[in-house]
C-alpha cells in the first residue's frame, strides 16, 4: 500500500536560511499524523509545501505515490484548516463552508445537502446564517474545519487550529478532533506545539527540532523511548543527571552519577565505558520510601516540595548538586511522614532509566 | 488624553485654527450664500432667490455649461474606471507580487506624478501630444486624465490591500479556486471598499482638473472647470456662484460617502479577528 503522504530528503532554503533539511516522513492513509516542535523549527513550512504554497528547494514530496511538486494549491487533493483560520469575512458561515464547493462547480442542491451535512457534523446549527464576525473563536474554528472538510479531501492539514482557544474549549476539540478523523477516515497531518495535544490525539508523531526530523514514533514510543536529549526535554518533565557510563553489556548499561552513585540504565545505541552522558529519569517513574527497598535504588536527602493537588513534587538531593524530581500520587501516599532533611531512599521502575548521549 | 499632551494648553492655538478656518472657508460660504443672491451684483445682498440656479440650465450660457457638464462628467467616469481597473492591477502586483526587480523603482514610478508640479506634466503631456500628432480633443483629455488619476487611485486601493491577511487568497486557493476566481470571489469583495475609495478620487481629481485639460484640450472643447474659467475671464457673475456651489455640494457628497464605504469596510475587517 502506498502512503499517503510520503516526503523525501525534502530540503527548503529561504535565502540562506534553512528551514527545513533532510526531512524524509512516511505517512499512512487514515492517520492521525502530529508535526511536534518548538516555534520556528519549520512545521508550517512543511505543511504549506504540502499544501503547494511554497516549492521544496530538493527532494520530492508524493501524495498517494504520485509526484505532485508541478500542481498548485487549487490542484492539489489536500485542505488546510488555517492557524489564524482565515474564514471569508464576507460571506456568511454557510458559504463559508460550501465555498470549494462552489469553486468544484458542484450544483447549489448539492452543495446545499453537503454543507447541512458539514454543519451537523461539527454542530454549528443555527449560525449557518451568521457572519464570521458574528460567532465566537471556537465557533470560528469550527467553521474552518467544517470548510476544509467539505470537498472530503484524501488529507487533511491543520495548523495548530487549537491554539487561539482557551484551555476547556481545546481540552474538548482534542476529543472531537479525533472523533471527525476516525468517523471519516481523512488522514490528519496536524501541527502543534503542544506535547499534551500531541501525546493524546495522534497516531504518530514526528518530532521536530531545527528543520530536522529528531524522532518519528507513536506517543508511547516517543515518551518512553526518546532517541535523544531534545526530546526527552521537550516531551513532557523529566530528570537529566549527568553521567559517565561504566560497563556495558549490549544496550543495559551501568552509570556512574555525580557523586558516585550507581544506576542501571537503557541505552538506544551502541556505547563505550567511559562515555559521558545524561541519564533521564521522568518523576512520575520514580517513588520514595524511608526504609532502604530492594532492587534499582539511590539514596538522598529530601528537600522542597510543590503540591499540585493530584501528585506532590519532591525535590531529593542526591549530592550537593544533584537534584532529582519525584512525582508522588497523593491518593495512597502519606506525604506528611516526610519531612525536609529525611534520608530518603529512590525506587527507579524498570526501564524507566535512560542514556542519551549528548 | 494625557494631560502632558493637550493641545488646548499651546497658546495661540485657538487663534491660529480660527485663522486657517476663515481663509479656508471663509471664501466658499461667501460664494454659496451668494449664490441664492436675487442681485445682478456680486457684492451687493438683494434677498434670496434660485434665479442663478435657473439661469444655468435655462439661459444663455447654459449650452456652453450642459456641454461642458457632458464632457467633464463623461470623461471623469471614463478615466476613473480605467485608471481604477490599472490602479488595482498596479497594487496587487506591488503588494502580493512578492519580491521583484525595480520593486522600489515601480513604488516611485508610480506615485511620482503626485508630486511632479501639475504644469510641467501639463506642458510635457502637450508637446507630447503634438510630437505624436494626437489629435487634441475629448479622447486627448481621456487620456491625459486616465493617467494622472492612476497615482491618486492606487493610494487608497493599496493601503486597503497592505491591509488584508495573504491567508484568505491562500484559503480560497486551497478551496480549489484559481488565481482569477480567488481575485473575484475573495480578495476583491474584500478589497471593494478601497477599490470604490480609489475609483472616487480618481473621479473628483478628474472632475476638478483644470491645468492639464486647459493645456490640452483643444479648440472647442470645454470641461466645467475650463468653461467657468472662461464665463469668468469675461467678468463674475453670479450664474458662476450657483455652478460652483452645485460643483461642490456634488463633491462633498461623494467624499462623504467614500468616506462611509471606507468606514464599513474597516468595521468589517476589524470584527474579522
Ligand atoms: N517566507 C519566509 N521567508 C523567510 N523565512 C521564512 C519564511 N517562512 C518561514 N521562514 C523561516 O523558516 C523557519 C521556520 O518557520 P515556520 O513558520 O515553518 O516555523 P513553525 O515551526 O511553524 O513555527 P511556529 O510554531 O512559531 O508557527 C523560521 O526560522 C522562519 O523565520
Ligand atoms: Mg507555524
Amino acid at each position: 500500500m502506498t502512503s499517503a503522504v510520503s516526503l523525501h530528503d525534502v530540503r527548503k532554503d529561504f535565502g540562506s536560511l534553512t528551514a527545513l533539511s533532510d526531512v524524509t516522513l512516511e505517512i499512512e492513509d487514515n492517520e492521525f499524523f502530529t508535526l511536534l516542535g518548538p516555534s520556528g523549527c519549520g512545521k508550517t513550512t512543511l505543511l504549506r509545501m504540502i499544501a503547494g504554497f511554497e516549492g521544496a528547494t530538493a527532494g520530492t514530496i508524493r501524495l498517494f505515490g504520485d509526484e505532485i511538486e508541478h500542481l498548485p494549491p487549487n490542484k492539489r487533493p489536500v485542505n488546510t484548516v488555517f492557524q489564524n483560520y482565515a474564514i471569508f469575512p464576507h460571506m456568511n458561515v454557510a458559504e463559508n463552508i460550501g465555498f470549494s464547493l462552489r469553486m468544484l462547480g458542484w450544483t447549489k442542491l448539492e452543495i446545499q445537502t453537503r454543507v447541512d451535512e458539514m454543519v451537523e457534523m461539527v454542530k454549528l446549527g443555527a449560525l449557518v446564517d451568521r457572519k464570521p464576525s458574528q460567532i465566537s473563536g471556537g465557533q470560528q474554528q469550527r467553521v474552518a474545519l467544517a470548510r476544509a472538510m467539505a470537498p472530503r479531501p484524501k488529507v487533511l492539514l491543520l495548523d495548530e487550529p487549537l491554539s487561539a482557544l482557551d484551555l476547556k474549549l481545546r481540552q474538548e476539540m482534542r476529543t472531537e478532533l479525533k472523533r471527525l478523523q476516525r468517523d471519516t477516515g481523512i488522514t490528519f497531518i496536524f501541527v502543534t506545539h503542544d506535547q499534551e495535544e500531541a501525546l493524546s490525539m495522534s497516531d504518530r508523531i514526528a518530532v521536530m527540532s531545527d528543520g530536522k526530523v529528531q524522532q518519528i514514533g507513536t506517543p508511547f514510543e516517543i515518551y518512553e523511548h526518546p532517541n535523544n536529549r531534545f526530546i526527552a526535554d521537550f516531551i513532557g518533565e523529566t530528570n537529566m543527571l549527568p553521567s559517565i557510563i561504566d560497563t556495558v553489556e549490549g544496550f543495559n548499561l551501568v552509570c556512574q552519577l555525580e557523586g558516585g552513585q550507581t544506576l542501571d540504565a537503557l541505552a538506544n545505541c551502541d556505547n563505550i565505558p567511559g562515555a559521558t552522558g545524561v541519564l533521564s529519569l521522568r518523576p512520575e517513574r520514580l517513588s520514595i520510601t524511608k526504609t532502604e527497598p530492594t532492587g534499582k535504588i539511590l539514596k538522598g536527602e529530601l528537600g522542597d516540595r510543590v503540591y499540585l493537588g493530584t501528585d506532590t513534587q519532591f525535590i531529593v538531593k542526591l549530592s550537593a548538586e544533584l537534584n532529582l524530581k519525584v512525582r508522588m500520587q497523593n491518593s495512597f501516599f502519606q506525604g506528611a511522614n516526610y519531612k525536609t532533611g529525611d534520608t530518603v531512599f529512590v525506587t527507579i521502575a524498570d526501564g524507566a532509566a535512560r542514556f542519551l548521549v549528548d | 488624553m494625557d494631560r502632558t499632551f493637550d493641545i488646548k494648553h499651546y497658546r495661540g492655538f485657538f487663534s491660529i485654527t480660527c485663522l486657517c478656518l476663515v481663509i479656508l472657508y471663509g471664501p466658499l460660504i461667501i460664494v454659496m450664500i451668494y449664490s441664492f443672491n436675487d442681485s445682478v451684483s456680486i457684492t451687493n445682498w438683494g434677498g434670496i432667490s434660485l434665479r442663478w440656479y435657473v439661469e444655468i440650465f435655462t439661459g444663455l450660457e447654459s449650452a456652453k455649461f450642459k456641454a461642458a457638464a457632458w464632457n467633464s462628467f463623461s470623461i471623469a467616469i471614463m478615466a476613473a474606471i480605467v485608471s481604477t481597473v490599472i490602479a488595482t492591477a498596479a497594487a496587487i502586483g506591488m503588494i502580493r507580487g512578492g519580491n521583484f526587480k525595480g520593486k522600489f523603482a515601480s513604488f516611485a514610478l508610480i506615485s511620482l506624478p503626485i508630486m511632479v508640479p501639475e504644469i510641467v506634466t501639463a506642458v510635457a503631456t502637450l508637446i507630447f501630444f503634438s510630437t505624436i500628432g494626437f489629435k487634441l480633443g475629448t479622447l486627448s483629455i481621456l487620456v491625459a486624465h486616465t493617467v494622472f488619476c492612476i497615482p491618486f487611485a492606487y493610494l487608497p486601493i493599496s493601503a486597503r490591500l497592505q491591509g488584508i491577511d495573504a491567508s484568505y487568497e491562500e484559503a480560497a486557493q486551497d478551496l480549489f479556486a484559481n488565481r482569477w476566481k480567488t481575485f473575484r470571489y475573495v480578495l476583491m469583495p474584500i478589497m471593494w471598499p478601497g477599490i470604490v475609495a480609489g475609483f472616487l478620487l480618481a473621479f473628483i481629481i478628474s472632475l476638478d482638473d483644470f491645468i492639464i485639460t486647459n493645456f490640452i484640450k483643444g479648440a472647442g472643447i470645454e470641461t466645467l472647470p475650463t468653461a467657468i474659467f472662461g464665463s469668468v475671464k469675461q467678468g463674475i457673475k453670479p450664474n458662476i456662484m450657483a455652478l460652483s456651489t452645485l460643483l461642490l455640494l456634488f463633491s462633498i457628497a461623494l467624499v462623504t460617502l467614500s468616506y462611509f464605504i471606507g468606514k464599513r469596510g474597516e468595521a468589517n475587517q476589524n470584527t474579522q479577528q
